[in-house]
This record gives C-alpha cells, structure tokens and sequence, in this order.
C-alpha cells in the first residue's frame, strides 16, 4: 500500500536530510542558510569555544558562505557592554569572510528576504525566533538558539524533529481597512499562543490569491506568537515575482502532496476579519478594536520585522493624513525594517511626512521592540505598536502597557491619542 | 540512576523567555552568574533573590514561549535550577534546554504546591516525578526520544559535538 503524501515541512526537512521523513521523525539537517544577530552570536561563540579541544582557537565556520550575520538588536545608544559583544560578532564574521550586516542596515529577517538570501524550497534557519518569517518564501524557516548556531559553524548541522502540521484554509479577501495583521492577530486569538505549538502552520485556499509577500510576511513571522515551528506559504507567481531580480536563483519550490496527512486545519474567511488588538501582557489577549477598553495612548511604534515594511509605512501614512496628523502628546516612532525600506520611504516623500508630523525617525534595526535599543516607553505609558510581542517588560520598561495592532490602526490611535479604529476616521 | 531533589517553584502557564530574563539585561551580559539576580525580575523582583540551589520550576503549558534566546536557559542553569517540570514547553526553549543539559520533563504538574518537596528520578528515556510531601505520589512523565537521550547522557550539545565533531 502506498504511503500517504508528505505536506511541504515533511518535505523540506526530508530534503535537507536527504533522508525520506515524516513528521515525529528526527532529522539531522544540514542548513542551505543560517542567519544569527548580534543578539545571538557572541554566545554562539562561547559555545563554539568550548566544542573545541583545551587551547584550540575559534575556528573558522564550516561553511561561511551558508552563514550570515546581522547585527541588527544593538545599536549606538544600546551602552558599551552591548557594543563590545557586538563587535566580538563583527570581527569573528569578519575575519571569516562571513557576509555582515552592519548596524543600521536593517533586521536580518527583512535583509535575508528582500535581498534575496533565502530560496523557496531551503531549510532557512535563524538564531531569532522570527526566522519562521522565511516561510512566506516557500523555506523552512525556524528559529534556533546560539548553541545549534555553534553547532552550524562547527559542522554545518542541526537537529530537527520534523513537525506535524496544522493547515491554515483562507478563502476571500480582506476589507478595506483590514491587514495582515488583522489577520495574525485573529488567529493568535483563535489557536492561541500554544495552539501550533511544535507543529508548522501551511497557509493554503483560495484566499492566498489576495495575500501580497509582504501580508505572507506578517503572517508567516507571526506564526512563531501561536508556536508554531514554520509558517509556509507555498510558492507562486506572487513569490515568483518578489525573488525576481532579488535572488541569484528561483530555488527548488515545493508545494504539498493532495493526499498529504495534516494534524487539523482551520478555515478562515478573510473578509470576515476586522481590525484586531492585542491586550497586554499577551499575544493571543486579542479582542475587536471596537470593543478594546477605552484606553489613553501615549506612544506609537511603527517598525520591527512585523510591521516595518513599506506597505506598513505607507498605510499608516494613509490614515495619518486623513486624520489630520498626530495628537499633541502622542510619541510616534517610525523604524524602517531596513535600510532599503527607508530608501524607499525617502525616495517617496514619505519620510519627509513622517518628519513633518513629528515621528522620531530611528535608525534601521529591532528598535525598541526589545528594548535593545531606540525609543524606550517611559513608565506608566500605554504604546501601541506594529510588533509582534507586548509581554510586560517587552520594549525595555515593565511599566509600560504595550498594545499590538495593525499600521493602520496605530496610525487612528496616534490621531485620537486613543486607541482606535482606522475606518472611523475622521 | 540519576535522582535531583528540591523544592518546587511554581510558576502560570505561558511564562515566556523575557519574564525569565528581559533582553534589556542580556544587552549587559552573558554571564549565568550575573543574570541570575535578574531571574523572572518583570514577574516578580522578589523571586530571584528567593531561589535556592537545586530548586525545580513547575509550570503550567507553553513555558519558555517567545524569543529563542539562550540565555533564558542558562540563567536558570545559574541560579542553581537543574529541571523544569512543565505541562507544555515551547519548542525553542525546549530545545535550548536540551542542547544545554537542563533537565526539560513534560508531566501534568497540576496539583503541585509551591514549596513541596519533588524528586526527579532518571533511567534511560523514562523520566520520573516523585511528590515527596505528604500525601506522596508519583507524576507519569513523557518519555525522551533516543537520540535527546544521547545528546542528554553527553550533557548537552557543546560536550556532544566536542567530542564527535559532527551529529551525524
């Protein structure tokens, strides 16, 4: 009898094992990319120091051409012990031929897709949890910790369980007023934040046709706030036409067998979805906008590997300008999810706009996301930000209440200096 | 036969890597030794100080969920902490722990109190949790596939790949 068909996980791991797996399976993976910060690197390094014999040096990476290093959690303002661990990472890649990204370049998650870094059909691991935002480029994407990136640089392997997976059905097409985010959010709230929890979502439905990359992107870097292992998206001419001119090749795109075995699906109507939040300290403590509490709001935070593309930006911008600008005594901080994104801002006018109406424009990087560096919220404040995670404490301050939504609806709470919905403007 | 002894600590479900240790602190140092007095600060200030050699944190489901970073495993690893008992773990954390020889058992920890006495006891890939207070009882626990058993026998990742170079 034949054996059931693999969904796209069994076959990436499977893949990058050479090996044929399914899920429950170990599988000892050798990684096409690796991408470690400088959040995650200095550590890696202690381990990689002590995998060697008493006295060896650091070695070189097993492979430096399937490594990249961004160090994007660190910037100036971030003190000197944190500089010092950055720079350990810097000369270590450096002295390896190891490609770097520079501080104020960007996040390494938008830097490894926008240029091209990540290939449908790879296993594209990062030691950051939201590696998992590789997915809506057809990759594994996962997030690892810094001793399986020592482990990398030592041999050029992990281990992986290969995960079940949890179908995610989508069918229409989002409202006006409505994002991606939305959309995560709603999820979060439906699953939870263990719903997925060692298992790969894979996005699929009629409903994809809709969904652009950089809405595949939300989605796939928020799958890791339900703990999920990946978030895959499989390939199209959408994704096709993100890598064009991007990346050196088009990969090995791998969509799943029809009679592939799934441990659940969920069946959402986007159109049925409307402007979510999320309620601190949790991800999934998700309610409608409309419904949210009545609640002061004293600092917006547009950026991060979530909602720090130019789609972002230029959404938010929308209803900012519709909405007359921003309320006095509101915060309003842009950081672009990289450099390229900036340039884009820039070259548009939109940051100009964002000047004008008095955003504090931050270097490229993780921001204050958590609480690394940039604007950290004062004690006592209420932020509403595009991130990914409002646990207390998450941006620096536990003092501060932090308030996950959409760029929109950031940019309607800046002009009412309270949370609120972007549709009901002005 | 390995046994560890302690109290048990208890602490909600969902308990995600910046309560164990905030990335604001991680930006100071790497140092086990020096984030242990920031353990869980964000949760409780009081607990960190309160925490005592060989102590076992109980948790509900989900523990560890959030970022991926290390240093919420060796934190715990520093403050004298050699097991955490939860319902559920998160799966980065679950495998920073296991790379990093902290003892990850998933068991119902439903019904145990702060304070009581709990004994884990190792044979092979079965774990045990033993209730020594009054009324004892003893926690079924998930066994551990082979090949987290090797890496765990080695006593994490670094010894592990110290001593064969490469995992496969």
């Amino acid at each position: 009898m034949r054996r059931p068909g693999k969904t796209i996980a069994e076959k990436l791991l499977s893949r990058s094992a050479g090996a044929d797996l399914r899920a429950g399976d170990l599988a000892i993976c050798a990684p096409h990319v690796a991408m470690g910060t400088d959040g995650s690197i200095p550590m890696a390094l202690d381990y990689l120091q002590r995998m060697q014999p008493e006295g060896a040096v650091l070695p070189p990476p097993a492979h430096a051409d399937r490594v990249v290093f961004a160090l994007d959690h660190y910037g100036p303002g971030s003190g000197e012990r944190s500089l010092a661990l950055q720079e350990r990472a810097r000369r270590y890649g450096r002295a390896h031929g190891v490609r770097v990204f520079e501080a104020g370049e960007g996040i390494g998650h938008q830097l490894m897709m926008e240029r091209g870094l990540v290939l449908p059909g790879q296993l594209a691991v990062g030691a950051d949890s939201h590696a998992v935002a590789y997915g809506a480029l057809n990759a594994f994407g996962t997030g690892i910790g810094s001793s399986d990136f020592a482990g990398i640089l030592q041999c050029g392997q992990l281990w992986l369980k290969v995960p079940a997976t949890l179908r995610i059905v989508l069918a229409g097409r989002l409202a006006p007023h409505v994002s991606a985010k939305d959309v995560a959010l709603a999820l979060a709230r439906r699953i939870g934040a263990d719903g997925a929890s060692y298992l790969a979502l894979e996005f699929a439905g009629p409903g994809l046709a809709a969904l652009d990359m950089d809405d595949r992107m939300v989605l796939a870097n928020m799958s890791v706030e339900m703990g999920a292992k990946a978030g895959l998206f499989p390939f199209d001419e959408c994704a096709a036409a993100y890598l064009l001119g991007r990346a050196a090749g088009a990969g090995e795109p791998t969509a799943a067998d029809p009679d592939a075995g799934y441990a659940g699906a969920v069946e959402l109507d986007l159109a049925s979805v409307i402007p979510q939040v999320a309620l601190p300290h949790r991800v999934d403590q998700v309610v409608d906008l409309a419904a949210a509490p009545a609640t002061r709001v004293d600092m917006v935070y547009l950026g991060t590997c979530t909602g720090g593309r130019t789609k972002d930006f230029r959404e938010a911008l929308e209803v900012l300008r519709e909405g007359g600008g921003v309320a006095p005594g509101v915060r309003l901080v842009v950081t672009p999810a990289s450099g390229m994104v900036r340039d884009e801002l820039a070259a548009a006018g939109l940051l100009a706009e964002f000047e004008a109406l008095g955003a504090e424009i931050q270097p490229p990087g993780c921001g204050a996301c958590c609480g690394t560096c940039g604007s950290i919220p004062a004690a006592g404040t209420n932020v509403v930000s595009t991130a990914n995670r409002n646990f207390k404490g998450r941006m620096g301050n536990r003092e501060a209440q932090i308030f996950l939504a959409s760029p929109r609806a950031c940019a309607a709470s800046a002009v009412r200096g309270r949370l609120a919905e972007p549709g009901a403007l002005p | 036969m390995m046994v560890l002894a302690g109290r048990a600590r208890i602490l909600g479900d969902d308990i995600n890597t910046d309560y164990l240790i905030s990335s604001s602190r991680k930006k100071e140092s790497l140092d086990p030794q020096v984030l242990r007095h920031y353990l869980l600060e964000d949760l409780d200030p009081a607990f960190a100080g309160s925490v005592m050699d060989g102590d076992i944190l109980v948790a509900g489901r989900n523990f560890g969920c959030g970022s991926a970073m290390e240093v919420a495993v060796t934190v715990v690893l520093g403050a004298g902490i050699r097991a955490v008992v939860a319902k559920s773990f998160s799966r980065t954390y679950w495998r920073n722990a296991v790379n990093n020889g902290l003892l990850a058992i998933v068991a119902d920890t439903s019904g145990i109190e702060e304070g009581q006495r709990l004994e884990v006891h190792l044979a092979g890939s079965r774990p045990e949790l033993r209730v020594m207070t009054e009324p004892a009882r003893t926690v079924p626990c998930e066994p551990l596939p082979p090949f987290m058993l090797a890496l765990r026998e080695a006593g994490g990742l670094v010894p592990y790949l110290r001593r064969h170079r490469t995992l496969a």
